[in-house]
């Protein structure tokens, strides 16, 4: 078993040798893609709205179609180049969300509809959603319990 | 008002994406963990009052994100609050997100019966 | 064409002399289409055009590239099925469903090995120690890998949309395949081997699996060179299957502190078999990597006389996707075998 002083030494040498990350041009990749996903956002948004329906339930619309978009470029099989190029401007979106649920639904398709698509769906987006709802709920309580709802 | 907006979109959009990349890049960590951080962020600074005005510069800027994802859970949640109480925290917080969610859903679904795996 | 009884038979702590020096009497590799694009993409024996194969999943997929190298390997032999008294295989998805599968085709008696991917080293000492202690005449050593295979098991959906680290490697899609038999005759053989200690230097990202494999390569390496009283200058080749960049920057920094550089000598089947434009990132990986290579870059040259001995040492991360998110840093192992070219059995 390797001491602990031989892990902290072997741990630097990795270090030292280890390749960087493009940081800067990671930076700047992922601004430009999740800056653009967010821009088409917008753009659906104003389509939407001049359909007709109010801006709050339009956002809600907008989402949807981002989810649908994203879907389609899951399933030909492009999103995931939007990822190598944009890392996180790719994941961040909504259509990284969606991408997190179609991706595992089509590639467990081999191992059965139920099984398979339905049960590993929520792999990677299950914890956002489980997440994102025990957080707010915590978030909303302390608020209510401080300030009341207050706007 | 609207150019003014897409620009907006851009550039919030892009800057959170940015901030989450960086976060990988340094700490090390998968897409998911950070996708659940910046949720959970948007959920904090949401309750803080300081997401509305986000939404209001940037419009999809700040509602395409995760965090944006965590803002309208917590708004959904503090609306029903202001009329039934805690009860609110479980009406609330998927009624704002119940679009985005069935499409989710759905579309996945659809997708996989559509679609071959073919990585 | 005398082959010259030597003793003992173990050295050292872990290292084993194969007294009748077994052959190597095939050898087989099929490799899918980003492999066959590489730089070693026109030495093997079978490219596919896809890497789906017909089959109905990439994990049947990968049971026919298995089962394909097998029978190459035989052909290349002028055996059968009939002939072969044991196949030893391994590959890297849970419960080694691929070289179970690929053994009912066959019709070989099986014993599935596991050790990532340093299958296919363990597999050729264990079929050595077979034909050398009498227990077998014919052994059908193959591993696989598949890069689909590997992601959905390991990592990520293939569709789900992610940047893989510079230290990422590539899973290799294909499989290697050598059939070792007795020691008399002309070909290849295998002199020695030495078995691999379990290492673990607390690395744990499974994104950067050179570092995690390091130091077991080193370990193994030295010990098989003070084992057999041999240094690096004695090998033409000394070849590690998937240490990548980085873990072959490790390696030669490692040895050189230890007075054993290896560097002149060393190569990476994971750093041979893609071109830089490829990009597979640190290089390629898998059970296959080390065989496809082997087969059919490292034996024709023994064969040919262009290289007299070589050592090939491959490392395998020995870790489960269990494991990593339970916080646990990665083991690894390198088993390592000595193969000796030409007509005689070298001292």
């Amino acid at each position: 078993m390797a001491t602990e002083q031989a892990k902290q030494q072997y741990k630097s040498l990795v270090q030292q040798h280890s390749p960087p990350r493009p940081i800067v041009r990671n930076l700047l990749a992922s601004f430009v893609v999740g800056g653009l996903i967010s821009v088409l956002g917008q753009f659906i948004w104003i389509w939407i709205t001049r359909l007709g329906f109010g801006a709050k339930d339009a956002y809600a619309y907008t989402g949807a179609v981002l989810i649908g978009l994203s879907a389609l470029a899951t399933g030909f099989g492009v999103y995931d180049a939007l990822a190598k190029f944009g890392g996180m401007g790719a994941n961040l979106p909504i259509t990284g969300f969606a991408n997190s649920i179609v991706s595992p639904a089509i590639e467990f398709k081999r191992e059965g509809y139920v099984m398979g698509v339905a049960a590993k769906m929520f792999t990677i987006a299950g914890p956002v959603i489980v997440y994102g709802l025990a957080a707010s709920a915590l978030v909303a309580l302390v608020r209510w319990l401080v300030i009341g709802v207050g706007r | 008002m609207n150019l003014a907006m897409i620009i907006w979109a851009f550039v919030v959009g892009g800057a959170l994406c940015a901030v989450a990349q960086l976060v990988v890049d340094i700490f090390k960590l998968n897409p998911g963990y950070v996708m659940v951080g910046f949720v959970v962020l948007g959920a904090v600074l949401s309750g803080l009052g300081l997401y509305q005005g986000l939404v209001s510069l940037s419009g999809a800027g700040a509602t395409v994100p995760l965090t944006g994802f965590g803002h309208t859970l917590v708004q959904g949640m503090l609306e029903d609050m202001a009329t039934k109480g805690w009860l609110g925290v479980f009406t609330g917080g998927l009624k704002g997100t119940s679009v985005g969610l069935s499409a989710a859903i759905l579309f996945g679904y659809i997708s996989a019966v559509i679609f071959t795996p073919h990585g | 064409m005398q082959v010259v009884e030597q003793a003992p038979e173990r050295l050292g702590r872990y290292t084993v002399r194969f007294r009748t020096a077994p052959r190597l009497l095939g050898r087989a590799s099929v490799v899918g289409p980003m492999e066959g694009k590489g730089p070693l993409g026109q030495l093997f024996d079978r490219v596919t055009d896809d890497d789906i194969l017909g089959q109905k999943s990439w994990e049947q997929a990968e049971t026919a590239y298995m089962v394909d190298a097998g029978r190459l390997a035989l052909e290349n032999a002028g055996l059968e099925p009939k002939d072969i008294d044991l196949f030893v295989a391994g590959d890297l998805l849970n419960q080694m469903v691929t070289s179970n599968v690929a053994a009912g085709r066959l019709g070989i008696p099986l014993f599935g090995i596991y050790s990532a991917c340093a299958s296919f080293t363990q597999g050729l000492f264990m079929a050595a120690a077979m034909v050398d202690g009498g227990y077998a005449r014919h052994v059908l050593v193959a591993t696989a890998s598949h890069h689909k295979t590997a992601e959905r098991q390991y990592r990520y959906p293939n569709e789900f949309a992610h940047q893989r680290p510079p230290t990422a490697t590539w899973t290799v899609t294909g499989a290697g395949a050598v059939i070792v038999g007795p020691g008399d005759g002309d070909g290849p053989r295998i002199t020695s081997g030495t078995i691999g200690r379990v290492l673990d230097l607390g690395i744990k990202d499974p994104y950067d699996m050179g570092s995690a494999m390091a130091p077991a390569a080193v370990d193994t390496i030295t010990r098989l060179l003070s084992d057999t009283g041999t240094a690096p200058e004695d090998y033409d080749v000394i070849l590690t299957g998937d240490l990548g960049e980085l873990g072959s920057k490790l390696l030669y920094e490692l040895t050189a502190q230890s007075g054993l550089p290896v560097s002149q000598q060393h190569k990476d089947a994971g750093v041979m078999i893609y071109a830089p434009e490829q990009d597979a990132h640190a290089g390629g990986s898998g059970a296959a990597c080390v065989a496809v290579v082997f087969a059919s870059w490292l034996v024709p040259q023994l064969a040919a006389g262009q290289v007299q001995r070589v050592m090939v040492a491959a490392t395998g991360a020995l870790h489960s996707p269990t494991l990593i998110q339970q916080g646990g840093s990665i083991p690894s192992v390198c088993h390592a075998v000595t193969i000796e070219g030409g007509q005689d059995a070298r001292a």
